[in-house]
This record gives C-alpha cells, sequence and structure tokens, in this order.
C-alpha cells in the first residue's frame, strides 16, 4: 500500500483486504472495558476539514484517540482560511506542528493528492469534492462481509451490490464502485439518466434506469444521498418524483431478496432517498456502518502509521 | 524474539538447520509442563492458558488438553495478540494483527499462564504482560515456553520450560508445530537472517 490513502481505487485486494482483516481485529477493542491501545502513543493526526462532516469527523477522532494517538481538529470555519488561506500554507503550518498524519476532506477534488506532495506525513483522504471517499468505501465493504458473510474474511465475490441515486456527484459511489470491483463484488449503479457520470460506460460496473428490474438481483442495496448542495442546476423534475421512481419504500424493500441488506452512507434525506420505515428496519446497517467505520478508520490509521515509514512517494 | 520466525532456509553454502527436538521430545516436554503447572497451581482450579500467536496458540492449546486429561476437566485456553503492544513496531513497516480470543468469562481474577514457543529477548512477554493490563486483573501470571534460548534484555523469566537451549545471538531457533507446519521440531540455524520476516508489510 502507499504512504497515503487517497482513492479507493489505488488499493490493490491484497491491501483491501489486510485493513478489513486488521479492521476486524480492531473491531473487539470496542467490546472491551479500557478500549485504547498504545501503540500510536507520541503521534499526532491533524483532521483537516474544510467540509461539513460530523460522522466523518468524529468517527477518525474516536480512531486515533482509541490507538493513544494526539489528535488535533481544525475545521476551516474560525480559522486563517476564512482570512483567506491558502491550503498549501495550511499545510505547511500543520508540518511545522509535527502532523504525522492530516486526514483531509475538502471541496475540491484532488486536494488531498496535493496536500501529499506539500507535507512530509500521510495522509488520509477524508472526502474530496466529487472524486474520492475511500474510508466510506472501506467500511461499508467491511459492513457487507460481517452481514452476508458466515465468516468475516476474503473478499466479496459475487455478491451483488445496488447503488442508487446521485451518482454523478457522489464521492462515496465512485470509491464503492472501485473497492467493491477490486473485491469481487458484481455492482449496478440506478439513476436518473441525468445523474449518471459522462463516462459511466467505462466504469466497471452495470448501469440501469429501473430501480424495481434490478431489486430482486441485489444481496446490497446501497442509497446515496440527493446532494442538494451541489446541484445549481435542476437535474430531476421535483423532489417528489425523484422519491417515488428512485426513492426506497417499504413496497420495494418488500422485492428484495430475503437475506438482502439496506445501506446508506449517512446523512439521510429520510422520505427522500430512502423511507423512514426503511432506514429503522432491522435490514437497514446504517447505525452499524457508522459503528463499523471507527474499526475500519482504525486499521488505516494503525496500517499507515503503526510501523515505520520508509518513505517513498504516493505513487 | 526477532529471530525466532525464521524466513526461508538459509542461503547456499550455510550447514543445514539442526534438530534439536524431535517431535516424541516436544510431547514428551508438553506433558511434564502440563504436569508442572497442575502442580504449581494446585489442580489449576482458576488457571487459563493464553498463547501468543502465532506458535505459541496451538502449544497453549496442547497443553490445555493435556492438563485436561489428567484432571478430567476442561482448561480454558485462548489467543493473545501483542502486536499493538510491541515497542519495535516503529522499526519496520506495520504488521497484520494476530486474534485475541478469550474465553466468555474473561481473565480476571484467574491464573493467567501465558505460552510462547520461544523465550529470547524477554520483550514479547513484556508486551504480552502490558496487553493482559488492557483486558483486566488476573490474580497472578506465569510463562510457559517450549524453548528458553537465552539473552534476555529485560527482567523476565520463565515459570515453565521445555528445553534450555543454550545459543548464540548469532543463532537462528526455529519452533515448528504440526498445527501451522505440518510437522512438530524445533530447529537450530547458524546463520543470521538477513531480512526479518515483513509479515503483512504495507510499504
Amino acid at each position: 500500500m502507499n504512504r497515503h490513502l487517497i482513492a479507493a481505487s489505488d488499493l490493490s485486494r491484497d491491501d483491501a483486504l489486510l485493513i478489513l482483516d486488521t479492521a476486524e481485529e480492531l473491531a473487539r477493542i470496542s467490546d472491551r472495558p479500557i478500549k485504547k491501545l498504545p501503540t500510536l502513543r507520541g503521534r499526532t493526526v491533524v483532521n483537516l476539514f474544510f467540509e461539513d462532516s460530523t460522522r466523518t469527523r468524529i468517527s477518525f477522532e474516536a480512531a486515533a484517540k482509541r490507538l493513544s494517538a494526539d489528535v488535533i481538529n481544525f475545521s476551516a470555519k474560525g480559522s486563517s482560511v476564512a482570512k483567506g488561506e491558502s491550503l498549501k500554507d495550511t499545510a505547511l503550518t500543520l508540518e511545522a506542528m509535527g502532523a504525522d498524519a492530516v486526514v483531509i476532506r475538502h471541496m475540491a477534488s484532488g486536494a488531498p493528492h496535493r496536500l501529499a506532495g506539500w507535507i512530509k506525513g500521510h495522509v488520509v483522504n477524508a472526502g474530496d469534492g466529487m472524486h474520492e471517499h475511500p474510508t466510506q468505501a472501506l467500511l461499508d465493504a467491511f459492513t457487507i462481509r460481517r452481514r452476508l458473510r458466515g465468516t468475516p474474511s476474503g473478499g466479496l465475490d459475487g455478491v451483488r451490490v445496488t447503488l442508487v441515486g446521485d451518482v454523478l456527484h457522489s464521492r462515496v459511489a465512485r470509491s464503492n464502485i472501485a473497492l467493491l470491483g477490486t473485491l469481487g463484488a458484481e455492482v449496478t449503479v440506478v439513476a436518473p439518466p441525468t445523474l449518471l457520470p459522462l463516462a459511466v460506460e467505462g466504469w466497471p460496473c452495470a448501469v440501469s434506469c429501473d430501480l424495481d428490474a434490478v431489486l430482486p438481483k441485489t444481496d446490497v442495496i446501497m442509497m446515496l444521498r440527493v446532494q442538494q448542495e451541489r446541484m445549481n442546476a435542476a437535474y430531476f423534475p421535483s423532489v417528489r418524483e425523484y422519491s417515488r421512481r428512485y426513492g426506497l419504500d417499504v413496497a420495494r424493500m418488500g422485492a428484495l431478496p430475503e437475506h438482502a441488506i439496506v445501506m446508506h452512507p449517512g446523512p439521510m434525506n429520510r422520505g427522500v432517498e430512502i423511507a423512514a420505515e426503511v432506514a429503522d428496519s432491522p435490514r437497514s446497517t446504517i447505525v452499524e456502518q457508522v459503528a463499523n467505520g471507527v474499526s475500519v478508520r482504525m486499521a488505516v490509521l494503525y496500517l499507515l502509521l503503526g510501523g515505520a515509514d520508509l518513505g517513498g512517494t504516493n505513487e | 524474539m526477532h529471530a525466532r520466525r525464521g524466513t526461508e532456509s538459509p542461503a547456499t553454502g550455510s550447514p543445514p538447520d539442526k534438530r534439536v527436538l524431535e517431535p516424541d521430545e516436544i510431547r514428551r516436554a508438553l506433558t511434564r509442563i502440563a504436569h508442572e503447572i497442575l502442580e504449581r497451581t494446585n489442580g489449576a482450579g482458576d488457571i487459563l492458558l493464553l498463547g501468543i500467536p502465532t506458535r505459541g496458540v496451538p502449544l497453549a492449546q496442547r497443553l490445555a488438553e493435556r492438563a485436561g486429561e489428567f484432571e478430567g476437566r476442561t482448561i480454558p485456553w485462548g489467543s493473545l495478540d501483542i502486536t499493538m503492544y510491541r515497542d519495535d513496531l516503529r522499526l519496520r513497516p506495520a504488521r497484520a494483527l494476530g486474534k485475541t480470543e478469550l474465553p466468555p468469562a474473561g481473565i480476571d481474577g484467574r491464573t493467567v499462564v501465558l505460552v510462547d514457543d520461544v523465550l529470547y529477548s524477554g520483550r514479547t512477554v513484556r508486551a504480552a504482560l502490558d496487553a493482559l493490563t488492557d483486558l483486566g486483573r488476573p490474580r497472578a501470571v506465569q510463562l510457559a515456553v517450549l524453548v528458553d534460548r537465552g539473552h534476555r534484555e529485560l527482567p523476565i523469566r520463565a515459570d515453565y520450560v521445555g528445553k534450555n537451549l543454550p545459543t548464540s545471538q548469532r543463532e537462528q531457533v526455529k519452533v515448528l508445530v504440526s498445527e501451522v507446519d505440518g510437522e512438530d521440531a524445533v530447529l537450530l540455524s547458524e546463520h543470521e537472517p538477513d531480512e526479518p520476516e515483513h509479515k503483512g508489510a504495507l510499504a
């Protein structure tokens, strides 16, 4: 694996399985009375968040603290960024403070990649624009493996995963399609034609515009958030129409096979892409995904920071 | 400690591995240790055997089964991974983790017998003691090893030893167990490993 985690598409199958298996061991820590390991004592992890986030930031913070790292939280609001400081200057400031790893979320695709060129520490992408969100894909794969496989080991060969919704703006979708493909799952994306990226034919997934036709052939359905904040044009006529054609309601959940699970990366728009009854049903893994997020991020931080730094570059 | 998980055969020209323990000798040593554990703990009423991965785990299982046969009851055993507690993590790439599996009753109030294949620097055992502290409060902790090869770097000693094996630090001791390696043996080789095994390296 690289020194940085920028994109799920950079991960080999072995890398991904190592992260998932490590997370599986680390998940046991949360059942213990002392939920802490001494492994990253004396190391500093900076959470550099230019975009709003609750679960990802808290999840990374909890993960770093369970490994005994020192955590510095930086949010663009109320910092010098508000005064116009550039990403590079912010990065150099963090470098001077001795950050061993920087977890970055940024509205611009590619920001983590640029950051990796400026600082000596490890860079973990916590979501960049419309590009990638690799730890979300890892925690989703971890959740699928735990729910659908008797013993949580190995890949996801043959698991049929359907992603529904705003694929165009979704970094979660991009990371998931890449990682699920690496792990051997069969991915289908379902979206209104306006919310499909231009070159989707080249992606390692099938494409459909008819959700009801795909449901019976689905082991995992992953609902994507309708990202109002990234939509500055009308991609569909109305929220009600979107919900009627692409929302997961109780009737559609009934059309899924018995064992199928329902996932959502959060935050949810209840009543838009997912009905409240579906989100709260036992088939939904939404709360589990949050808990698994901490284990997966612990694994990533441990594997990047826990051993010797042999140098090298991202490529 | 680093030297015990051996790499492949030595480079050409090195002398072949010397077999210092044969399967029968290993079986007899484990039988004796099982008896000693029972004797020292007054019938092993509250003991828990915890093997340190990789090869300590099957040894702990065998000791538990053997001691259980002698006493006519089940003796609990498990595994304790110490990777996250090692003092040499920063010296090489991050390692894959082993399994920690404890009986549901946990370790509180029990006499924990740590089981490992080779006792060398003592650093693995130091890490295991730290790991135990985070899991609970045992009544006492003891240590059983199949081979004690000397060269301690910490004030640690074993309570039960299968064989004391005087070695030089340039030598390498390798324990094979049938559950992992397909056969039981203890090998002593003359060469120094050029490159320690990078299990699960992420670089």
